[in-house]
């Protein structure tokens, strides 16, 4: 069988697992970064608990495998009473985890804002809220983004994952060929690129346009 | 089926799960022996002075870096038998692992390399100093300490990473416990105890990472607020 017969016989089914790779990375790629910015803040709260609660939620995270994460969703949660379908065991987990690295770079980003700028906004009258939102926040987004692109392309190989969960994803669907046809060169060769043009070709250029614009909104252009 | 986390079927796999856990370590520190070794060929590769190979090896570490680990264990695993190469699952995801993370770890090396100020290789020039000489005494001591955060960070992330190896039937922690808890439909106790004995290494690992930092830090003369 040719390279092209096998891809006229089992392209289709292989597509449509990417679908589902970028309705996976979609959804995580959102829970991850309002996670991040939730747990970022909290791990700068003056209060202790607060602060606490974001230190041992990250360190959980950081500090324990991915996929135990995963499994531990779908095949644990259901003991306490918690049944998660697999495509939402999976979103969460990859969540959760990825918010966990998320968070601490957005901790490094608010605290790289200079504190003159926070002194200015204060010797201006600015009004806390207004100091946040239209002085610090506007001036993070050009530090964390590119770590943060960075974290999100881990992401999208991360979500390669959830095929172990029964998420019939990419890499599911090329395990599965690749069970029937034994092709395994074609099919997780065929798998590979697909998720190779997807980081290279879409997300990175995607991200790249987000840190230029971000870079631009507070007058400091990128080449 | 009995809900509820129970003790006595808890302690009752504890051996075995210790016994897994000797070799996910293992296989931690050997990927990341030859993810060490692996790093500095693909490092060399960046700086030989060779455009083609540059690009050549650039498009590599691009590829490997951008494509999960989890299909590239398998395509070692599965595909090498077609060209008619055997190797046992602990080969492959040795292999595997040590590319992957190779990549990344060159990365380290340049990131290291790199923040070596040029006049310190000027000043070598200068002192016609050998180039042997001038990496052996200067250039690496001082870029060493740059790399051990990332190198520590990597280690960490190997060991964090091992529990893939189950998939292709690396008999590590992660498969012992998807095992025991296959045999006996109980899945609770034996994740569980893999997440907790992740936790117990990764962390104080974490901070052993950070404390090193800390120390080649001062012996350079560079203090960190």
């Amino acid at each position: 069988m040719t390279y092209f017969e096998f891809l006229n016989e089992h392209g289709v089914t292989l597509l449509l697992g990417t679908v589902t790779t970028i309705k996976v990375l979609v959804c995580s790629m959102i829970l991850y970064v309002v996670i991040s910015m939730i747990f970022g803040l909290m791990r700068l709260s003056k209060n202790l608990l607060i602060q606490s609660i974001a230190t041992v939620y990250i360190e959980f995270f950081r500090g324990t495998s991915l996929l135990v994460q995963l499994f531990w969703a779908y095949y644990v949660l259901p003991f306490f009473g918690i049944s998660l379908e697999a495509f939402t065991a999976g979103v969460v987990a990859l969540g959760l985890n990825f918010g966990a690295y998320g968070a601490e770079i957005v901790r490094a980003g608010i605290l790289a804002v200079p504190r003159g700028q926070w002194e200015a906004a204060h010797a201006l009258n600015f009004t806390p809220s207004k100091r946040i939102k239209r002085i610090i926040i506007p001036q993070i987004f050009p530090i964390i983004l590119p770590p943060a692109a960075n974290l999100t392309v881990e992401l999208l190989k991360a979500t390669a994952l959830v095929a172990l969960v029964t998420v019939v994803d990419l890499t599911f669907e090329a395990k599965q060929i690749n069970s029937i046809t034994w092709l395994s060169a074609q099919c997780f060769g065929t798998a590979l690129l697909i998720y190779y043009i997807m980081a290279r070709f879409v997300l990175v250029p995607f991200l790249r346009w987000l840190e230029v614009l971000a870079a631009r909104k507070v007058g400091k252009e990128k080449i | 089926m009995e809900m509820g986390w129970r003790w006595d079927f808890a302690v009752e796999i504890l051996p075995k799960m210790a016994i897994a856990t000797f070799n996910t370590i293992l296989a931690a520190g050997v990927g990341y022996a030859i993810a060490l070794v692996v790093g500095l060929f693909f490092l060399l590769g960046q700086r030989t002075p060779s455009k083609i190979i540059n690009w050549i090896n650039r498009e590599i570490v691009e590829f490997i870096r951008s494509t999960p680990l989890l299909i590239q264990l398998f395509f070692v695993y599965f595909v090498l038998p077609q060209f008619g190469i055997t190797l046992s699952a602990w080969v492959c995801g040795m292999i595997t692992i040590g590319l992957h993370f190779g990549t990344y770890l060159s990365e380290v090396y340049r990131g290291a390399l790199e923040g070596v100020s040029k006049t310190q290789w000027e000043a070598c020039r200068a002192l016609n100093f050998s180039t042997l000489y001038t990496y052996r005494r200067i250039v690496l001591p001082q870029a060493f300490p740059i790399a051990i955060p990332g190198m520590g960070n990597y280690l960490v992330g190997i060991f964090k990473d091992t529990p893939l190896l189950s998939t292709i039937g690396v008999a590590e922690l992660f498969h012992a416990a998807t095992a025991v808890g296959g045999y006996n439909y109980r899945y609770l106790e034996p994740y569980t105890i893999v997440g907790v004995i992740f936790l117990t290494l990764s962390i104080p690992a974490a901070m052993w990472v950070r404390k090193l930092e800390k120390d080649v830090n001062k012996a350079q003369g560079k203090i960190k607020k």
